[in-house]
């Protein structure tokens, strides 16, 4: 029984990711993931602290809100202070993961929370984790949370998806249209977060970025539908955590870093075996057309008749 | 999103005002300051750096100016956004984004539908009517990476088409296409034209300006003019907004051009 709860976990944490991650790989602010997992750890001890609980909704809005600050902040910093984007994003959570570390030291007397846990996640103990209501058992308590949070992307994906994939495509003929795009972009930095703090529990804050950048980064290699990337992230995620499972089980080793491989496993298949893009397809390809001349595509024509108008 | 409110009776398309716009306190517009004709083929000219693009954006909201204001139809665009349309230049998106050719388009719809609705089966009638008025509708299932440069521009002006709009604003349209797309391009705006609407158009080739527009504006930081082609593309403004930015080398050039197309009143 055990095992399935865990599988059940990692497959729930994985797919929340893959679906949010999918968006960030495509507006290329796939370390944006990295960042938020971080920074949301202030919010977290916050959360803890104030409650005195491990309180899942305290702790889904203190990651939500510091998540979101971590976003607004790179933002101001890198218009104000004329900085690059991912130099703002690295001062930003650095900065408030280390608040975050140094709150949970500061208190570490009375706050239950264990760093080695946050960094690392612990999988393995989601099946006595269990969640007590009115004395009947209801079963893991990261199950529901991760539910409960895979729930909320996947309705903020349906009910948004034309302004998510215009956002995600044009931000600027999406402004001009007038469709709200801070809403959607902030709605989906919030899903960002609630998707990190919810997994990390159990994967840990560093391995959760894997969840949310290779998987989707696989699915881009495979297709070029956006409803067939967000589907095979996801079914990436579920293989990597299933198949990540039976790895750590076999070589008696950590569960979140074998599925974090398993992820890199399929990605490293897709990059030489996808018949759209992979290494493979395009070497046969180039073979093909040796006779036509190496590349013929849209960049080509494009620069050499701007050289002309020069 | 606002409901798209009447016109103003007897309002230009577009008016601007005492506009300024500045990029880390450096002034890329400067004071300008017009109002556009309806119904015709506007061009937007000047050498690079003129604030060309910077103009046609904060006209269209994406960047807010320092002072200043501009009205659709005597309005504020937040209640006009379904009469305007906008083609960014085509660099400024990824072509290799998962979308279809017909999923780029059916975008353009997007600005009549409101937040969480879906696109109807009459969206999808217009954006595939947008498709063949570009000669692209046998690419609609293609996936927009597999495109060329003229392939990618004809799209960007499909989705536009689908807009349905009455003021077309497009940033470079002609920029790097073949031949036989410029030519197309260039008959789809004289259609829209003729069908009473106001396209506004950003363009590099001097060469081509007097052929294929009705009015010109010559932008250098300032408004240097704004008037019909026979009175305003004259030698003495576009000296005035290229004047000291034209480098020996491309004088030269320029000059050798000139000679050819531009009218000279009293000179020849």
């Amino acid at each position: 029984m055990s095992t399935f709860w865990i599988i059940l976990t990692a497959c729930l944490a994985s797919s929340a990711c893959a679906l949010v991650g999918s968006f960030l790989v495509l507006r290329k602010q796939a370390m944006l993931g990295d960042a938020i997992s971080h920074a949301v750890l202030p919010g977290i001890a916050i959360a803890f602290l104030l409650t005195a609980s491990r309180n899942t909704f305290p702790m889904l809005i203190g990651a939500g809100a510091f998540g979101l600050l971590t976003v607004y902040l790179t933002e101001k910093l890198q218009l104000r202070g004329r900085l690059m984007n991912d130099a703002s994003m690295g001062i930003v959570f650095t900065t408030l993961f280390a608040i975050g570390v140094i709150i949970i030291t500061m208190f570490a007397s009375q706050v239950d929370l264990d760093q080695e846990c946050i960094l690392y996640g612990e999988i393995a103990y989601v099946p006595w984790d269990l969640w007590i209501f009115n004395g009947m058992n209801m079963g893991p308590r990261p199950v529901w949370i991760l539910g409960f949070v895979l729930m909320l992307n996947l309705l903020f994906i349906v009910s948004c998806y034309k302004e998510l994939k215009i956002y995600a495509f044009d931000r600027q003929l999406a402004v001009s249209m007038g469709i709200p795009i801070m809403l959607i972009h902030y709605g989906l930095m919030g899903s960002v977060s609630f998707s990190t703090i919810a997994a990390f529990e159990s994967v840990g804050a560093i391995l959760v970025v894997a969840l949310i950048v290779v998987p989707p980064a696989t699915a881009y290699l495979l297709t070029r539908r956006l409803s067939h990337l967000l589907m095979l992230a996801v079914f990436f995620g579920i293989l990597s955590s299933i198949s990540g499972y039976y790895l750590a089980y076999w070589t008696n080793s950590s569960i979140a870093g074998a599925i974090a491989v398993m992820t890199g496993v399929y990605f490293g298949l897709a990059l030489f075996f996808s018949p759209v893009d992979g290494i493979l397809a395009k070497k046969y390809r180039r073979k093909q057309n040796t006779g036509k001349g190496p590349y013929e595509g849209p960049g080509l024509e494009l620069r050499t008749k701007q050289t002309i108008n020069i | 999103m606002s409901e798209s409110a009447a016109k103003v009776k007897g309002a230009p398309p577009v008016e601007v005002h005492d506009l300024t716009v500045s990029y880390q306190n450096k002034p890329v517009l400067w004071d300008v300051d017009f109002e556009l004709p309806e119904g015709k083929l506007i061009a937007v000219v000047g050498p690079n750096g003129a604030g060309k693009s910077t103009l046609i954006k904060t006209i269209m909201g994406l960047i807010d100016p320092v002072s200043g204001h501009s009205l659709i139809y005597g309005r504020p665009l937040e209640q006009m956004r379904k009469k305007i349309a906008y083609v960014p230049q085509r660099e400024t998106v990824d072509w290799n984004f998962p979308v279809s050719v017909f999923d780029v388009v059916l975008m353009g719809r997007y600005a009549h539908l409101s937040l969480f609705k879906r696109p109807k089966k009459h969206d999808k009638e217009l954006a595939m009517e947008a498709l063949e008025k570009v000669g692209m509708a046998e690419f609609a299932d293609r996936q927009i990476s597999q495109l060329s440069g003229g392939q990618q521009q004809r799209v960007f002006l499909a989705r536009a088409l689908a807009q349905d709009a009455e003021i077309y604003f497009m940033d470079e349209p002609f920029a790097g296409v073949d031949a036989s797309t410029e030519d197309h391009i260039l008959l789809l705006l004289k259609e829209l034209r003729n069908h009473g609407r106001t396209v506004v158009v950003v363009h590099h080739d001097l060469q081509t300006v007097s052929g294929y527009f009705d009015w010109v504006m010559l932008l250098n930081l300032r408004l240097v003019a704004l008037g019909p082609m026979e009175t305003t593309f004259t030698k003495e403004n576009l000296q005035k907004a290229y004047g000291g930015r034209l480098n020996i080398l491309s004088q030269v050039i320029e000059l050798s051009r000139k000679e050819d197309f531009i009218r000279e009143p009293g000179h020849e």
